[in-house]
């Protein structure tokens, strides 16, 4: 039995209100290639932070090879010989490779001699994990592949034995990221242990020995990977969360009020996120896109709103088309009965800063209802925000108060009541019961039915699975860009979860 | 990661941190005066009484407000917006054109009540201008606009010298200046406003630019906190991402606002020239759009307190100008390093103490709801 490389014991963090670790205990192998798994938002990069340096933790343990050591800075973790590969790379991006290797560690004031001994063992690095890279490549100039491979070099520079590599293969191309898995089967043959930290199923059971499944921030299984299964693990990481249950009857779709045909958008990298998405949305009907984060459901909300200009494909608004990839912006859509209750509830839909009352008109302060004269009308605003916080039970009931001073469910009712309340026929909803205690979550998801009770056309985007199984009449499952699915509300979590990760999609593209 | 810090109440936010950084630039600036020798507290009394201590001093401490209530309000226009509009000093200088534009055309022509709301459209006009390039690039090519009204400062005062010394000097004249307005374009002045209330005044240029100043600070309120522009403006300098989907042009916003900012500088333009030379002389701002920084700072870009901090920068330059006098020790220099230190500790060190207040404000009212720095939504 190989001894422990890593340990944690009792690692607890929380920011704020929020606990992102709870109780952690974590065992990872010498040699081994130990694969942790879990949604967006379970705690696996806060936990690979603290392990790293970037955060400490409230209380628990660390030990590296059987000791028990203080890691309070990166610098810390790198003289225990840990390396870390971020997500978002951390190169100069106007340098060589060989001046972002020997960044922090440069030595004497003259480069020369520090860069003549980086560039030897380089090639004895490259050599050795087949790592070929340019050393004088500018970093720019390189394929995304390549600079994930200087990132793992320059954790390999500073003598790395336990590299750890948060969700490695977002960037890559397949074949990028098949030749990753080669070098990291590499580094586990010299010795080396390996860390991962993904989303995607198919990776864990395609390199990794062991895997630990994280939920909700709890550590909720470990696993020899050769003795599990996809099924399992999918099952392991959506986990059989009590259900709130919503009551709701049978719903009633009539015609057609959001239609969407063969959307693409791209983001602000210029990376194609929606890839060609066709849907329908109708008149007293939920419609629940389920997806794990980033696979494409923000770019399409903020197409569909108006935020962000689409590449190619139409959008039909009770029938009449928007101008989705030219001029139409939030305003217009607006004007035409679509309300939006976007993701980002603290930067886009909320200015934590303004008054409560101020925020109950964000997006509506240009309507005529709200001018007196040269004047807006405070009176009016104040009244109807008033009437909103009973109506929507906002506490503290005070429409004076600074939205940055209610909770995080209190300030999502201010949002809600106020796309609500303009009574638009299309309500785009986007993550409403994050970081929602559950109170407000019942309360939330009460109001979305008595929408679609009402004939609104509903369209709901959410990482929470039981929220998209318990609201939506329709479930579409986004992946990689695009709907790899269509089911009832009555699919099984497991069938949505292995949809989710793209199993399926990537079966049928075989 | 630490604890999040508690909010402030508004007094001390808005009085309590302020003193704060005037009582340490001030101890700091009496470690000056004693290293040349001179006796602080002495100094100390002679700037305050300086700048209060009769009704001439306190018409010409009012005279520099003046000033800086017009390039702070253009300032904090800007900051509500989230732009730093360093450009004040050459948006006040060109709008020095648009005052000489009515008032060498029509000062024979008319009293100075009809040319003075002219003036006030030509000045603030022609700031609005020199800040529109500047907006435009920002908007439009993502040019940032702290460099570029920098830039536009130099070349203001270029243009500037240009006109004075080869367009508007009148022939024969050796002075880079314009001609001497007739009396349809001199101020009346304010100087009876205070015999009225007991405090004689000999001669000062206070004159009624100050209360256009003063209406333009109610105005500035008005428009920020109460119509639809103002609500867009702090929207945009609050998120940028929550304009956008509230449906706010960014580009437009930035254009407004810089315009009005612009204006505003440009209205500085009144006072020293209708108000005092009645003429426009070289390098008539003298620095008023930098100080308007740091009293937009000192006054948290609000009207109401951007009053106050103006009359203390007044108080600095009259004061100071009777200390250089009383304690030949003290020269002019001095009183700019006393002023620049006031500068730097409320306005660029405006920060310095907060974190200090807000732990010690923290540990006293635990029970007050703190915010989350912020919410923790990592994978």
């Amino acid at each position: 039995m190989a001894e422990a490389a890593i340990e944690l014991i009792g690692i607890n963090k929380s920011f704020g209100p929020v606990r992102a670790n709870r109780d952690i205990n974590l065992e990872v192998k010498r040699g081994t290639i130990h694969g942790i798994i879990g949604e967006n938002g379970a705690g696996k990069s806060t936990l690979m932070s603290i392990l790293y340096g970037f955060y400490q933790a409230d209380s628990g343990d660390i030990r590296v090879a059987g000791q028990p050591v203080t890691i309070n800075t990166p610098n810390d973790a790198i003289a225990k010989g840990i390396g870390m590969v971020h997500q978002h790379f951390m190169l100069v991006q106007n340098f060589s490779v060989l001046e972002n290797v020997i960044l922090g560690m440069e030595g004497e004031p003259l480069l020369n001699a520090s860069i003549a001994k980086a560039r030897s063992e380089l090639e004895r690095l490259e050599r050795e994990y087949g790592l070929e890279v340019d050393p004088d490549a500018i970093i720019e100039e390189l394929p995304v592949g390549l600079q994930q491979r200087v990132e793992i070099l320059k954790a390999l520079y500073r003598g790395a034995d336990i590299l750890i590599l948060d969700e490695p293969t977002g960037v890559l191309t397949p074949a990028e990221a098949d030749h990753l898995f080669r070098i990291l089967g590499q580094l586990k043959d010299e010795g080396k242990t390996v860390v991962l930290i993904t989303h995607k199923l198919r990776e864990i059971m395609a390199i990794t020995d062991t895997v630990s499944v994280m939920r909700q921030g709890t550590m909720v299984a470990t696993r020899t990977t050769s003795e599990t299964s996809v099924e399992e693990l999918a099952e392991l990481m959506v986990g059989r969360r009590v259900l709130l249950h919503v009551e709701k009857g049978e719903a009633k779709p009539g015609e057609i009020k959001l239609s969407v045909r063969n959307l693409t958008v791209r983001d602000s990298r210029g990376v194609t996120m929606v890839k060609g998405v066709s849907f329908d949305v109708r008149a007293g009907e939920i419609v629940g896109i389920a997806g794990v984060a980033g696979n494409g459901q923000s770019e399409l909300l903020e197409a569909v709103s108006g935020i962000r200009r689409a590449v190619s494909g139409t959008v039909m608004l009770e029938g009449s088309p928007v101008d989705v990839t030219g001029a139409a912006g939030p305003g217009d859509l607006r004007d035409r009965g679509l309300a939006h209750v976007p993701e980002d509830r603290h930067y886009m839909g909320l200015i934590l800063p303004f008054e409560e009352y101020e925020n109950s008109i964000l997006g509506y302060h240009d309507e005529p209802q709200y001018q007196k004269g040269l004047f807006l009308d405070i009176d009016k605003a104040r009244t109807e925000a008033a009437q909103q916080i009973e109506k929507y039970d906002i506490r503290p009931p005070n429409p004076r108060l600074k939205t940055a001073n209610f909770s995080g469910g209190n300030q999502q009712k201010i949002v809600l009541a106020r796309e609500m309340e303009q009574d638009p026929t299309v309500l785009i909803v986007g993550q409403p019961t994050r970081g929602v205690d559950v109170g407000a979550i019942e309360f939330i998801h009460k109001r979305l039915i008595a929408m679609r009770d009402q004939g609104k056309a509903v369209l709901l985007v959410s990482v929470e699975l039981d929220e998209i199984r318990s609201l939506s009449d329709r479930i579409l499952v986004m992946f990689d860009g695009r709907i790899v699915g269509e089911r009832g509300p009555d699919a099984g979590e497991g069938e949505l979860g292995l949809l989710m990760a793209g199993v399926e999609a990537k079966e049928a593209a075989e | 990661m630490s604890a999040p810090y508690a909010k402030l109440p508004g007094w001390a936010d808005y009085g309590l941190i302020p003193l704060i950084n005037l009582i340490v630039a001030f101890a700091v600036a009496g470690i000056v005066v004693l290293l040349v020798g001179e006796n602080p507290l002495r100094a100390a009394v002679i700037l305050v009484e300086g700048a209060f201590g009769g009704g001439q001093n306190i018409a010409y401490t009012l005279f520099y407000a003046t000033n800086f209530i017009f390039t702070g309000l253009a300032v904090a226009v800007a900051f509500h917006c989230g732009l730093f509009n360093i450009g004040g000093e050459g948006q006040a200088y060109v709008g020095g054109l648009g005052v000489v534009a009515v008032a060498l055309t029509l000062d024979g022509t008319f009293p100075w009540w009809v040319n003075f709301p002219l003036a006030i459209l030509g000045s603030a006009l022609a700031g609005a201008l020199w800040a529109l390039i500047p907006a435009f690039l920002q908007a439009k090519r993502g040019s940032h606009i702290v460099i570029t009204t920098i830039m536009f400062n130099f070349i203001a005062a270029s243009l500037m010298v240009y006109l004075l010394v080869d367009v508007l000097k009148p022939a024969g004249s050796m002075a880079p200046q314009t001609r001497t307005f007739l009396e349809g374009a001199h101020l009346p002045k304010l100087n009876w406003m205070l015999d009225a209330i007991g405090l004689p005044v000999r001669s000062a240029p206070l004159n009624v630019s100050f209360l256009l100043a003063l209406v333009a600070a109610f105005v500035v309120w008005l428009i920020i906190w109460r119509t639809r522009l103002g609500y867009e403006i702090r929207t945009q300098g609050h998120s940028p991402k929550a304009a956008r989907y509230a449906g706010i042009g960014e580009a437009r916003i930035i254009i407004i606002t810089m315009m009005i900012s612009g204006a505003l500088a440009g209205m500085m333009a009144l006072n020293p020239i209708m108000g005092d030379q009645h003429r426009l002389q070289l390098d008539f701002v003298t620095g008023a759009g930098f100080v308007g920084i740091a009293v937009a700072l000192m006054g948290r870009s609000h009207p109401a307190g951007i009053v106050p901090a103006a009359i203390l920068f007044g108080m600095l330059y009259q004061g100071g100008a009777e200390l250089a006098f009383e304690m030949p020790a003290i020269s002019r220099d001095m009183i700019v390093i006393i002023q620049g230190l006031v500068i730097l500790f409320a306005g660029a060190l405006e920060n310095l103490f907060r974190p200090t207040v807000q732990s010690i404000f923290a540990s006293f009212t635990s029970t007050t709801p703190a915010v989350p720095a912020t919410p923790g939504e990592r994978a």
